[in-house]
């Protein structure tokens, strides 16, 4: 007998609301669904704040989709009326100052909580088996939102828009032989262009979206398929009561959705809505100075510096500096930052530790996801900073940290001490 | 016909020879949504050679506002005679004094000067540093820079700190791979240059 099960209540209203759910019920499963994710999703009941950023990602996902699709109703993807055309927003377009405000502030509000719900997976150890596919669909995510933010930085149209993005496409370019082939292939001229814009935006607002809901959508469904990590990485499914619901678990409908996501929800946009309305810019981390000047094929700005979301990955660009085997520290630093970005995707495999979560695990993992912490925020400070030589040696130094904390990952979990994982949740 | 008899190595046959055909027609249809990016024709168009006037410039002067190249600004300078003698003492510090890469200038640019020998005091250089596309910054004073306290004259680039001669040549330890790029180039007149274009290419 399951309980979402509508049985006959009194009152007419409710029973032609049993009616019309029973008849699409004998259609499609959709109470066997509501069931399966929703009122009978057995999720661990130790869960704590970290457990929040996946349904705050949902939320941040939904105003960007809902914004952008607004936004693209005032916005020309022109290369002499795009600039235009956000002033225009800006200025005359009934609550477009708002409707724009609430997307770019979305972007860094995007990767922040992704960012926390990356460092909550490596904390607790929930990319190890059987929930190393969640963490590959999640990586390809985090793919797809780093090139949706950076094709929805040109889209503006302004000078940093335009220099920020000719500096990451000649990275192509570092490619053997068939570089700068593939860059004019990028672009579609031989500069950035008006050619470059409309790609962008086609990729931006159609194909890259499209991308994203099918990856969150196999998350999820890989996800509620093995059931949810938790803070102790105890399998809460060794321990089932006699109708197969784990003891240590709880319906995340309605004690976590109710209890736990909305009042974070609330939170969550209360400190949002603070940003967009106070703090939009936010000192030029989120919309940097020189993008308030239109796109200049012949002026460089003064100091280049990405959105603070790419700036870890762009110090280590920087930091290659020297030319090995033959090839120019160029193609280097392009190695470097992508093997920056790629690695995470390999830690359920670099990670042979007998226990998941960091609170078993010894001191040897504590200390070195310390150290991974401070040179990830090490190089997002650099990374906003002009180079000069004292911080390209910080940086790779912070570079060094960064990949060791993944490199060296098979040998410190098998070597550490770990303490013993209790059987059941502690209460 | 036989029933309840599969046949499994037709079977595999079949499953084969649909994959193969299959594939081929995805790599076929592939074919034009990848080619439409490549530059089009009106883009070509746009990147037909540009003249310039360097009848005004006087030596040490840079053309203003910078010629445009296919889209990508276009250094044209006047060198005095002090500035091409001190070119040659620079050549320890750099990493490709000879222009040795030949992807970097035309033929008749491969020397010292990186120019025509008959007109060497006139530096074409495409404006964009050679690391990540960004544009460098015209700097002739010899003398201590914020960026360089024993600056010998030429272009740095903001972007990421790398340094270039006045013939564009890239000084070594910067992250920039190569000398900057020379476009091919030639003279209508003592006057009027043109840029993009040259008897040895066209």
């Amino acid at each position: 007998m399951s309980d979402a099960k509508l049985s006959e209540k009194p009152g007419a209203v409710m029973a032609g609301v049993t009616q019309v759910v029973n008849w699409i019920d004998a259609r499609m499963p959709l109470i066997e669904t509501y069931e399966y994710h929703l009122s009978r999703y057995w999720a661990p009941k130790n869960f704590n704040i970290w457990y929040l950023f996946g349904v705050l990602s949902m939320v941040v996902l939904v105003n960007q989709l809902l914004t952008g699709i607004w936004l693209t109703m005032s916005y020309v993807p022109s290369g002499d009326k795009a600039f235009a055309s956000v002033e225009y927003i800006m200025r005359d377009v009934e609550f477009g100052w708002l409707l724009r405000y609430l997307h770019s502030s979305g972007a860094s509000a995007f990767f922040i909580v992704v960012y926390l719900h990356m460092f909550r997976g490596m904390m607790y150890g929930s990319y190890r088996k059987p929930r190393e596919l969640i963490w590959l669909f999640g990586m390809a995510i985090f793919l797809v939102l780093m090139a949706e933010g950076f094709m929805g930085y040109l889209l503006p149209w302004g000078n940093m828009s335009y220099w920020g993005a000719q500096v990451i496409v000649s990275l192509v370019g570092a490619i053997p032989v068939v570089g700068a082939d593939m860059m004019e292939w990028v672009r579609g001229d031989f500069l950035m262009s008006e050619i470059t814009l409309n790609r962008f935006f086609a990729l931006h607002v159609v194909a890259l979206p499209i991308m994203l809901i099918m990856l969150v959508f196999l998350h999820i469904v890989a996800l509620h398929h093995v059931g949810s990590n938790n803070p102790d990485g105890i399998d809460v499914k060794k321990h089932k009561d006699e109708n197969g619901k784990p003891l240590d678990s709880i319906a995340f409908h309605p004690y976590y959705t109710i209890g736990h996501d909305l009042p974070a929800i609330v939170l969550f946009l209360i400190v949002f809505c603070s940003v967009v309305f106070f703090a939009p810019e936010m000192g030029g981390y989120f919309l940097e100075p020189p993008n308030f000047e239109q796109a200049n094929p012949l002026k460089t700005p003064d100091h280049i510096a990405p959105v603070w979301y790419y700036t870890p990955f762009y110090a280590m660009l920087r930091a290659a500096t020297y030319p090995l085997f033959g090839m120019d520290a160029k193609f280097w630093g392009f190695v470097v930052m992508v093997g920056a970005i790629a690695l995470p995707a390999v830690l359920p495999w670099l990670d042979r530790s007998p226990v998941k979560s960091l609170r078993y695990k010894g001191a040897v993992s504590k200390g070195m996801l310390a150290m991974f912490i401070v040179s990830f925020f090490l190089l997002g400070w650099l990374g906003t900073q002009a180079a000069s030589p004292f911080y390209t040696l910080l940086a790779q130094v912070g570079t060094a940290g960064y990949f060791a904390y993944f490199v060296l990952m098979p040998w410190y979990t098998r070597v550490e001490k770990t303490k013993p994982v209790p059987e059941r949740v502690p209460a | 016909m036989s029933n309840g008899e599969v046949n499994l190595a037709r079977r595999r046959f079949l499953i084969g020879a649909t994959s193969v055909v299959g594939g081929a027609g995805v790599v076929g249809a592939a074919v034009p949504f990848l080619a439409s990016w490549q530059p089009s024709a009106k883009a070509k168009a746009l990147g037909a050679p540009v003249r310039a006037d360097v009848s005004k410039l006087r030596p040490g002067e840079i053309l203003g506002p910078l010629p445009e190249w296919r889209g990508k600004p276009i250094f044209v300078v006047k060198r005095t005679d002090a500035m091409l003698d001190q070119l040659e003492a620079l050549e320890p510090m750099l990493a490709d004094p000879g222009s040795a890469r030949p992807s970097q200038q035309p033929s008749y640019a491969a020397n010292r000067w990186r120019a025509r020998e008959e007109r060497k005091d006139l530096s074409v250089l495409i404006g964009i540093c050679t690391h990540l596309g960004c544009s460098p910054k015209y700097y002739p004073e010899v003398g201590p820079q914020a960026f360089d306290g024993n600056w010998n004259g030429g272009y740095f680039c903001p972007c990421h700190g790398s340094k270039f001669d006045l013939s564009g040549r890239v000084y070594a330890g910067v992250p920039a791979p190569s000398n900057l790029e020379v476009p091919p180039y030639t003279f209508e007149s003592d006057a009027i240059m043109l840029i993009g274009e040259d008897e040895e290419s066209a």
